[in-house]
Protein backbone atom coordinates (compact mmCIF):
# COMPACT_ATOMS: atom_id res chain seq x y z
CA UNK A 1 0.00 0.00 0.00
CA UNK A 2 1.61 3.38 -0.93
CA UNK A 3 0.92 6.47 0.21
CA UNK A 4 -0.29 7.55 -2.99
CA UNK A 5 -3.02 4.73 -2.47
CA UNK A 6 -3.97 6.42 0.41
CA UNK A 7 -4.01 9.76 -0.65
CA UNK A 8 -6.82 8.85 -3.40
CA UNK A 9 -8.55 7.13 -1.03
CA UNK A 10 -8.96 10.34 0.94
CA UNK A 11 -12.25 12.17 -0.79
CA UNK A 12 -14.37 8.94 -0.12
CA UNK A 13 -13.26 7.84 2.88
CA UNK A 14 -15.08 9.46 6.56
CA UNK A 15 -17.82 11.17 4.07
CA UNK A 16 -19.85 11.01 7.42
CA UNK A 17 -17.92 12.67 9.48
CA UNK A 18 -17.32 15.63 7.18
CA UNK A 19 -19.83 17.12 4.50
CA UNK A 20 -17.42 19.37 2.34
CA UNK A 21 -15.83 16.02 0.56
CA UNK A 22 -17.22 16.27 -3.08
CA UNK A 23 -19.16 13.38 -3.80
CA UNK A 24 -20.29 11.69 -6.78
CA UNK A 25 -23.97 11.49 -5.74
CA UNK A 26 -23.98 15.25 -4.68
CA UNK A 27 -26.65 17.77 -5.49
CA UNK A 28 -27.17 21.55 -5.28
CA UNK A 29 -25.61 22.44 -2.28
CA UNK A 30 -28.36 23.03 0.50
CA UNK A 31 -28.57 24.23 4.03
CA UNK A 32 -27.95 20.70 6.62
CA UNK A 33 -30.84 20.51 9.51
CA UNK A 34 -29.72 21.25 12.40
CA UNK A 35 -31.82 20.71 15.88
CA UNK A 36 -33.34 23.88 17.62
CA UNK A 37 -31.39 23.20 20.83
CA UNK A 38 -28.00 23.72 18.57
CA UNK A 39 -26.67 20.18 19.06
CA UNK A 40 -24.04 20.71 16.27
CA UNK A 41 -20.63 19.63 16.63
CA UNK A 42 -19.45 23.08 15.93
CA UNK A 43 -21.19 23.95 19.17
CA UNK A 44 -19.45 21.68 21.09
CA UNK A 45 -15.75 22.15 22.99
CA UNK A 46 -13.34 20.15 20.90
CA UNK A 47 -11.86 19.26 24.26
CA UNK A 48 -14.69 18.24 25.54
CA UNK A 49 -13.70 14.49 24.48
CA UNK A 50 -10.34 14.26 25.44
CA UNK A 51 -10.13 12.30 28.30
CA UNK A 52 -13.44 10.73 27.73
CA UNK A 53 -13.20 6.65 28.35
CA UNK A 54 -15.51 3.95 26.67
CA UNK A 55 -15.04 0.32 27.73
CA UNK A 56 -12.27 -1.57 25.52
CA UNK A 57 -14.39 -3.56 24.45
CA UNK A 58 -16.70 -2.03 22.61
CA UNK A 59 -13.83 -0.47 20.69
CA UNK A 60 -12.60 -4.41 20.41
CA UNK A 61 -16.63 -5.30 19.43
CA UNK A 62 -16.16 -2.77 16.24
CA UNK A 63 -12.64 -3.39 15.20
CA UNK A 64 -13.57 -6.95 14.60
CA UNK A 65 -16.42 -6.13 12.94
CA UNK A 66 -14.90 -3.74 10.99
CA UNK A 67 -12.10 -6.50 10.05
CA UNK A 68 -14.29 -9.70 9.79
CA UNK A 69 -16.25 -7.54 7.00
CA UNK A 70 -13.26 -6.85 4.67
CA UNK A 71 -12.46 -10.08 5.36
CA UNK A 72 -15.47 -11.28 3.48
CA UNK A 73 -14.41 -9.84 0.53
CA UNK A 74 -11.27 -11.94 0.86
CA UNK A 75 -11.01 -15.74 1.56
CA UNK A 76 -7.49 -16.11 1.44
CA UNK A 77 -4.04 -15.46 1.09
CA UNK A 78 -4.12 -17.96 -1.83
CA UNK A 79 -7.18 -16.23 -3.90
CA UNK A 80 -5.21 -13.59 -3.89
CA UNK A 81 -2.20 -15.19 -4.94
CA UNK A 82 -4.01 -16.87 -7.98
CA UNK A 83 -5.84 -13.81 -9.04
CA UNK A 84 -2.30 -11.80 -8.92
CA UNK A 85 -0.53 -14.49 -10.55
CA UNK A 86 2.23 -14.66 -7.93
CA UNK A 87 3.99 -17.83 -9.01
CA UNK A 88 5.79 -19.10 -5.55
CA UNK A 89 4.18 -18.42 -2.63
CA UNK A 90 6.95 -19.90 -0.47
CA UNK A 91 9.33 -17.26 -2.11
CA UNK A 92 9.91 -14.18 0.14
CA UNK A 93 9.01 -11.37 -2.13
CA UNK A 94 6.10 -13.18 -3.31
CA UNK A 95 4.99 -13.49 0.52
CA UNK A 96 5.49 -9.90 0.97
CA UNK A 97 3.63 -8.86 -2.28
CA UNK A 98 0.81 -10.99 -0.94
CA UNK A 99 0.94 -9.71 2.42
CA UNK A 100 0.45 -5.56 0.38
CA UNK A 101 -2.36 -7.21 -1.28
CA UNK A 102 -4.30 -8.18 1.29
CA UNK A 103 -3.95 -5.82 3.24
CA UNK A 104 -4.69 -3.37 0.61
CA UNK A 105 -8.00 -5.23 0.55
CA UNK A 106 -8.81 -5.31 4.00
CA UNK A 107 -8.29 -2.01 3.40
CA UNK A 108 -7.21 -1.08 7.21
CA UNK A 109 -4.50 0.83 6.06
CA UNK A 110 -6.73 3.31 4.07
CA UNK A 111 -9.08 3.66 6.87
CA UNK A 112 -6.42 4.88 9.50
CA UNK A 113 -5.37 6.89 7.11
CA UNK A 114 -8.22 9.56 7.87
CA UNK A 115 -7.67 9.44 11.06
CA UNK A 116 -4.17 10.28 10.96
CA UNK A 117 -4.55 13.46 9.03
CA UNK A 118 -7.23 14.76 11.57
CA UNK A 119 -5.67 13.54 14.38
CA UNK A 120 -3.02 15.81 13.65
CA UNK A 121 -3.83 18.94 13.90
CA UNK A 122 -6.63 17.95 17.20
CA UNK A 123 -3.39 16.90 19.16
CA UNK A 124 -1.00 19.95 18.02
CA UNK A 125 -4.30 22.40 19.13
CA UNK A 126 -4.15 20.41 22.46
CA UNK A 127 -0.60 20.44 23.34
CA UNK A 128 0.61 23.13 25.36
CA UNK A 129 1.60 26.33 23.20
CA UNK A 130 5.14 26.06 23.12
CA UNK A 131 5.11 22.64 21.84
CA UNK A 132 2.04 22.66 19.62
CA UNK A 133 4.05 22.95 16.62
CA UNK A 134 3.60 20.84 13.45
CA UNK A 135 6.80 18.57 13.45
CA UNK A 136 8.61 19.48 10.38
CA UNK A 137 12.24 17.30 10.90
CA UNK A 138 11.96 13.92 10.39
CA UNK A 139 13.22 13.21 14.23
CA UNK A 140 10.31 15.25 15.73
CA UNK A 141 7.83 13.70 13.74
CA UNK A 142 9.05 10.40 15.19
CA UNK A 143 8.30 11.28 18.76
CA UNK A 144 5.53 13.07 18.28
CA UNK A 145 3.79 9.62 16.67
CA UNK A 146 5.47 7.59 19.62
CA UNK A 147 4.91 10.41 22.13
CA UNK A 148 1.47 12.56 22.80
CA UNK A 149 -0.06 10.73 19.40
CA UNK A 150 0.08 7.02 20.94
CA UNK A 151 -0.33 8.21 24.39
CA UNK A 152 -3.61 9.83 23.47
CA UNK A 153 -5.02 6.66 21.45
CA UNK A 154 -3.36 4.21 23.84
CA UNK A 155 -3.27 5.79 26.84
CA UNK A 156 1.18 4.80 26.75
CA UNK A 157 3.70 5.74 24.48
CA UNK A 158 5.12 3.35 21.88
CA UNK A 159 8.02 1.01 22.86
CA UNK A 160 10.68 1.94 20.60
CA UNK A 161 11.97 4.01 17.53
CA UNK A 162 14.71 3.06 15.54
CA UNK A 163 16.42 3.97 12.74
CA UNK A 164 17.24 1.11 9.97
CA UNK A 165 20.89 0.27 9.34
CA UNK A 166 20.07 -1.19 5.83
CA UNK A 167 17.98 1.61 4.32
CA UNK A 168 18.49 5.08 5.02
CA UNK A 169 15.17 6.25 4.53
CA UNK A 170 13.22 3.71 6.87
CA UNK A 171 12.87 4.16 10.26
CA UNK A 172 10.61 1.82 12.86
CA UNK A 173 8.50 2.27 15.61
CA UNK A 174 7.57 -0.85 17.28
CA UNK A 175 4.91 -1.87 20.03
CA UNK A 176 5.15 -4.67 22.13
CA UNK A 177 1.99 -5.61 22.66
CA UNK A 178 -0.87 -3.36 20.25
CA UNK A 179 -4.31 -2.66 21.97
CA UNK A 180 -5.76 -2.95 18.64
CA UNK A 181 -4.84 -6.58 18.17
CA UNK A 182 -5.16 -7.50 21.80
CA UNK A 183 -8.61 -9.30 20.67
CA UNK A 184 -7.73 -9.96 17.12
CA UNK A 185 -6.76 -13.70 16.11
CA UNK A 186 -5.85 -13.88 12.38
CA UNK A 187 -6.15 -17.34 10.76
CA UNK A 188 -3.30 -19.68 10.25
CA UNK A 189 -3.01 -18.87 6.21
CA UNK A 190 -3.63 -15.28 6.57
CA UNK A 191 -0.28 -14.83 8.81
CA UNK A 192 1.21 -12.35 7.18
CA UNK A 193 -1.62 -10.12 8.05
CA UNK A 194 -1.40 -7.73 10.85
CA UNK A 195 -4.47 -5.75 11.29
CA UNK A 196 -2.44 -3.33 13.25
CA UNK A 197 -2.29 -1.80 9.52
CA UNK A 198 -5.00 0.35 10.79
CA UNK A 199 -2.71 2.00 13.51
CA UNK A 200 -0.28 2.07 10.43
CA UNK A 201 -2.58 3.76 8.48
CA UNK A 202 -2.81 6.48 11.02
CA UNK A 203 1.22 6.79 11.52
CA UNK A 204 1.25 7.64 7.39
CA UNK A 205 -1.74 10.46 7.42
CA UNK A 206 0.03 11.83 10.30
CA UNK A 207 3.08 11.83 8.16
CA UNK A 208 1.85 13.17 5.40
CA UNK A 209 -0.05 15.90 7.35
CA UNK A 210 3.16 17.01 8.07
CA UNK A 211 4.19 17.28 4.30
CA UNK A 212 7.06 13.85 5.33
CA UNK A 213 5.34 11.86 2.98
CA UNK A 214 5.64 8.16 3.79
CA UNK A 215 4.41 4.69 3.45
CA UNK A 216 3.81 3.11 6.48
CA UNK A 217 2.93 -0.72 7.27
CA UNK A 218 2.51 -2.99 10.20
CA UNK A 219 4.70 -5.92 10.42
CA UNK A 220 4.65 -9.04 13.07
CA UNK A 221 7.97 -9.03 14.67
CA UNK A 222 6.68 -11.47 17.82
CA UNK A 223 9.57 -12.28 19.91
CA UNK A 224 9.60 -14.69 22.99
CA UNK A 225 9.10 -12.59 25.65
CA UNK A 226 6.25 -10.14 23.08
CA UNK A 227 4.81 -12.40 20.70
CA UNK A 228 2.07 -9.31 19.53
CA UNK A 229 5.03 -7.40 18.81
CA UNK A 230 4.37 -5.24 16.18
CA UNK A 231 6.67 -3.06 14.33
CA UNK A 232 5.50 -0.17 12.15
CA UNK A 233 7.64 0.15 9.32
CA UNK A 234 7.90 3.97 8.00
CA UNK A 235 9.70 4.80 4.53
CA UNK A 236 9.65 8.26 3.89
CA UNK A 237 10.21 9.62 0.24
CA UNK A 238 13.33 10.19 -1.38
CA UNK A 239 12.50 13.87 -1.55
CA UNK A 240 11.98 14.23 2.26
CA UNK A 241 15.30 12.76 2.57
CA UNK A 242 16.89 15.00 0.56
CA UNK A 243 15.36 17.62 2.24
CA UNK A 244 16.48 16.72 5.65
CA UNK A 245 19.97 16.37 4.22
CA UNK A 246 20.27 19.67 2.99
CA UNK A 247 18.65 21.07 5.93
CA UNK A 248 21.54 19.64 7.82
CA UNK A 249 23.78 20.27 5.77
CA UNK A 250 22.63 24.19 6.66
CA UNK A 251 23.74 24.13 10.08
CA UNK B 1 -35.02 -4.67 39.86
CA UNK B 2 -35.38 -0.78 40.66
CA UNK B 3 -34.55 2.28 38.07
CA UNK B 4 -32.23 3.31 41.38
CA UNK B 5 -30.07 0.32 41.95
CA UNK B 6 -29.66 -0.68 38.26
CA UNK B 7 -28.43 2.93 38.08
CA UNK B 8 -25.80 1.99 41.35
CA UNK B 9 -25.21 -0.68 39.93
CA UNK B 10 -24.10 0.10 36.51
CA UNK B 11 -22.34 2.84 37.93
CA UNK B 12 -20.00 0.64 39.94
CA UNK B 13 -19.31 -1.92 37.06
CA UNK B 14 -18.32 1.04 34.87
CA UNK B 15 -15.74 2.19 37.24
CA UNK B 16 -14.63 -1.06 38.56
CA UNK B 17 -15.31 -3.69 36.82
CA UNK B 18 -14.50 -2.21 32.75
CA UNK B 19 -11.08 -1.95 31.06
CA UNK B 20 -11.14 1.33 28.87
CA UNK B 21 -9.94 2.73 26.20
CA UNK B 22 -9.86 6.46 24.44
CA UNK B 23 -13.60 7.67 23.73
CA UNK B 24 -12.04 9.50 20.42
CA UNK B 25 -10.37 6.49 19.13
CA UNK B 26 -14.04 4.32 19.40
CA UNK B 27 -15.90 6.96 18.22
CA UNK B 28 -13.70 7.83 14.86
CA UNK B 29 -13.07 4.29 14.32
CA UNK B 30 -17.00 4.07 14.22
CA UNK B 31 -17.13 7.02 12.02
CA UNK B 32 -14.15 5.40 9.36
CA UNK B 33 -16.53 2.35 9.55
CA UNK B 34 -19.48 3.96 8.29
CA UNK B 35 -17.94 6.08 5.64
CA UNK B 36 -16.15 2.79 4.20
CA UNK B 37 -19.74 1.49 3.80
CA UNK B 38 -20.94 4.07 2.61
CA UNK B 39 -19.21 4.46 -0.52
CA UNK B 40 -19.03 0.65 -0.41
CA UNK B 41 -22.55 0.76 -1.15
CA UNK B 42 -22.16 3.54 -3.43
CA UNK B 43 -24.11 5.94 -1.05
CA UNK B 44 -27.64 3.67 -1.41
CA UNK B 45 -28.08 4.70 2.61
CA UNK B 46 -30.93 2.03 3.13
CA UNK B 47 -28.02 -0.17 2.28
CA UNK B 48 -25.88 1.45 4.96
CA UNK B 49 -28.61 0.73 7.35
CA UNK B 50 -28.74 -2.94 6.54
CA UNK B 51 -25.31 -3.23 6.80
CA UNK B 52 -25.00 -1.52 10.27
CA UNK B 53 -27.79 -3.58 11.46
CA UNK B 54 -26.22 -6.82 10.32
CA UNK B 55 -22.68 -5.60 11.93
CA UNK B 56 -24.59 -4.82 15.29
CA UNK B 57 -26.67 -8.20 15.35
CA UNK B 58 -23.07 -10.45 15.04
CA UNK B 59 -21.40 -8.55 17.93
CA UNK B 60 -25.15 -8.45 19.98
CA UNK B 61 -24.83 -11.94 19.99
CA UNK B 62 -21.74 -12.12 21.35
CA UNK B 63 -21.93 -8.98 23.78
CA UNK B 64 -24.57 -11.14 25.83
CA UNK B 65 -22.12 -13.50 27.29
CA UNK B 66 -19.85 -10.22 28.17
CA UNK B 67 -22.61 -8.57 29.48
CA UNK B 68 -23.53 -11.25 31.83
CA UNK B 69 -20.08 -12.10 32.97
CA UNK B 70 -19.08 -8.33 33.77
CA UNK B 71 -22.80 -7.28 35.48
CA UNK B 72 -24.07 -10.62 37.02
CA UNK B 73 -27.38 -9.74 36.46
CA UNK B 74 -30.40 -12.31 37.27
CA UNK B 75 -32.86 -13.31 35.20
CA UNK B 76 -35.31 -9.99 34.15
CA UNK B 77 -38.76 -10.30 35.26
CA UNK B 78 -40.58 -8.45 32.35
CA UNK B 79 -40.09 -5.90 29.78
CA UNK B 80 -39.99 -2.88 31.92
CA UNK B 81 -36.69 -4.29 33.92
CA UNK B 82 -35.27 -5.38 30.75
CA UNK B 83 -35.29 -1.69 29.72
CA UNK B 84 -33.71 -0.36 32.43
CA UNK B 85 -31.30 -2.87 32.58
CA UNK B 86 -30.43 -2.21 29.13
CA UNK B 87 -30.11 1.49 28.98
CA UNK B 88 -28.56 2.06 32.90
CA UNK B 89 -26.05 -1.16 33.01
CA UNK B 90 -26.25 -2.30 29.63
CA UNK B 91 -25.35 0.88 27.39
CA UNK B 92 -23.34 2.40 30.96
CA UNK B 93 -20.96 -0.70 30.78
CA UNK B 94 -20.41 -0.59 27.26
CA UNK B 95 -20.38 3.50 26.29
CA UNK B 96 -20.97 5.53 29.54
CA UNK B 97 -24.25 6.34 28.56
CA UNK B 98 -27.37 5.91 30.36
CA UNK B 99 -30.06 6.76 27.20
CA UNK B 100 -33.92 7.37 29.50
CA UNK B 101 -36.29 4.75 28.64
CA UNK B 102 -39.87 6.24 28.08
CA UNK B 103 -43.17 6.23 25.77
CA UNK B 104 -44.37 2.82 27.09
CA UNK B 105 -47.11 1.84 24.79
CA UNK B 106 -50.37 0.74 26.59
CA UNK B 107 -49.74 -3.11 26.32
CA UNK B 108 -46.04 -2.64 27.93
CA UNK B 109 -44.51 -4.52 24.73
CA UNK B 110 -42.89 -1.42 23.09
CA UNK B 111 -40.64 1.62 24.72
CA UNK B 112 -38.54 3.76 23.20
CA UNK B 113 -34.73 4.79 24.33
CA UNK B 114 -33.66 8.38 24.17
CA UNK B 115 -29.84 8.97 24.14
CA UNK B 116 -29.39 12.68 25.56
CA UNK B 117 -25.51 11.57 24.24
CA UNK B 118 -24.30 9.42 21.81
CA UNK B 119 -20.45 8.61 21.98
CA UNK B 120 -20.37 7.22 18.35
CA UNK B 121 -22.15 10.11 16.92
CA UNK B 122 -19.75 12.63 18.56
CA UNK B 123 -17.77 14.97 15.63
CA UNK B 124 -20.33 13.92 13.32
CA UNK B 125 -21.97 15.58 10.67
CA UNK B 126 -24.03 13.63 7.80
CA UNK B 127 -23.39 14.50 4.12
CA UNK B 128 -24.95 17.39 2.53
CA UNK B 129 -26.32 15.17 -0.52
CA UNK B 130 -29.33 16.15 0.25
CA UNK B 131 -29.74 12.23 0.82
CA UNK B 132 -27.85 11.18 3.50
CA UNK B 133 -30.13 13.13 6.32
CA UNK B 134 -33.05 11.20 5.17
CA UNK B 135 -31.75 7.99 4.84
CA UNK B 136 -29.12 6.95 6.94
CA UNK B 137 -29.32 6.43 10.67
CA UNK B 138 -26.03 6.81 11.30
CA UNK B 139 -26.15 4.37 14.58
CA UNK B 140 -28.20 1.95 13.04
CA UNK B 141 -25.33 -0.44 14.49
CA UNK B 142 -26.80 0.05 17.71
CA UNK B 143 -30.49 -1.84 16.96
CA UNK B 144 -28.63 -4.75 15.42
CA UNK B 145 -26.77 -4.92 18.37
CA UNK B 146 -30.05 -4.56 21.10
CA UNK B 147 -31.76 -7.27 18.73
CA UNK B 148 -28.56 -9.58 18.73
CA UNK B 149 -28.42 -9.40 22.45
CA UNK B 150 -32.00 -10.13 22.90
CA UNK B 151 -32.33 -12.72 21.06
CA UNK B 152 -29.42 -14.97 23.02
CA UNK B 153 -31.77 -14.46 25.86
CA UNK B 154 -34.95 -15.51 23.81
CA UNK B 155 -36.50 -12.61 23.36
CA UNK B 156 -37.62 -11.40 19.60
CA UNK B 157 -37.59 -7.75 19.55
CA UNK B 158 -37.76 -5.30 16.35
CA UNK B 159 -35.37 -2.10 17.16
CA UNK B 160 -35.27 0.85 14.84
CA UNK B 161 -34.18 4.57 15.09
CA UNK B 162 -37.25 7.15 14.60
CA UNK B 163 -35.13 10.38 15.12
CA UNK B 164 -31.71 11.13 15.19
CA UNK B 165 -29.99 15.02 15.82
CA UNK B 166 -27.78 14.13 13.15
CA UNK B 167 -30.72 13.93 10.61
CA UNK B 168 -31.79 17.57 12.63
CA UNK B 169 -34.62 15.71 15.00
CA UNK B 170 -34.46 17.53 18.50
CA UNK B 171 -34.30 14.22 20.14
CA UNK B 172 -32.57 10.80 19.21
CA UNK B 173 -34.97 8.03 19.40
CA UNK B 174 -34.72 4.38 19.14
CA UNK B 175 -37.89 2.23 19.43
CA UNK B 176 -38.06 -1.23 20.43
CA UNK B 177 -40.59 -3.18 20.22
CA UNK B 178 -40.75 -6.98 21.76
CA UNK B 179 -42.55 -9.49 19.52
CA UNK B 180 -42.23 -12.71 21.68
CA UNK B 181 -40.42 -14.58 24.08
CA UNK B 182 -38.94 -17.55 22.13
CA UNK B 183 -39.17 -20.99 23.41
CA UNK B 184 -36.11 -23.44 24.17
CA UNK B 185 -36.08 -24.98 20.52
CA UNK B 186 -33.76 -28.47 20.09
CA UNK B 187 -31.84 -27.89 17.05
CA UNK B 188 -33.05 -30.08 14.01
CA UNK B 189 -30.79 -33.05 14.35
CA UNK B 190 -29.86 -32.74 18.11
CA UNK B 191 -29.86 -36.45 19.43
Amino acid sequence: MTSAQGLKSLPQANMAASSHQPSAVQRAPQQLRTPSNRKTIYDRNLNRTRTAELSRASFAYLFGEMVSYAQKRVTGIQDLERKYHIPDAHNEWSRVWAYCIANHFLRLNEQGYPLGLRLLPLLLYREPPRTSVRPNRILPLLQFIHGPFWRHLFGRTADAIEHSSTANNEYMISDNEPLVNQYISVPKEMNQLNCAAYVAGMIEGVCDGCGLKAAVSAHNGGTEMWPGKTVFLIRFDEGVIEREGLLDAKK
Amino acid sequence: MASNKAARDGEKIWKTNVDKVNAELVTLTYGTMVAQLCSDFNHKYGEVNQQLDKMGYNIGMRLIEDFFAKSGVQRCGNLRETAETISKIGFKMFLNITPTVSNWSADNKSFSLIFDENPLADCVELPNDGRAQDELWFSNIFCGILRGALEMVQMQVEAHYVADVLRGDETTEMRITLLRYMEDEMPPDDE
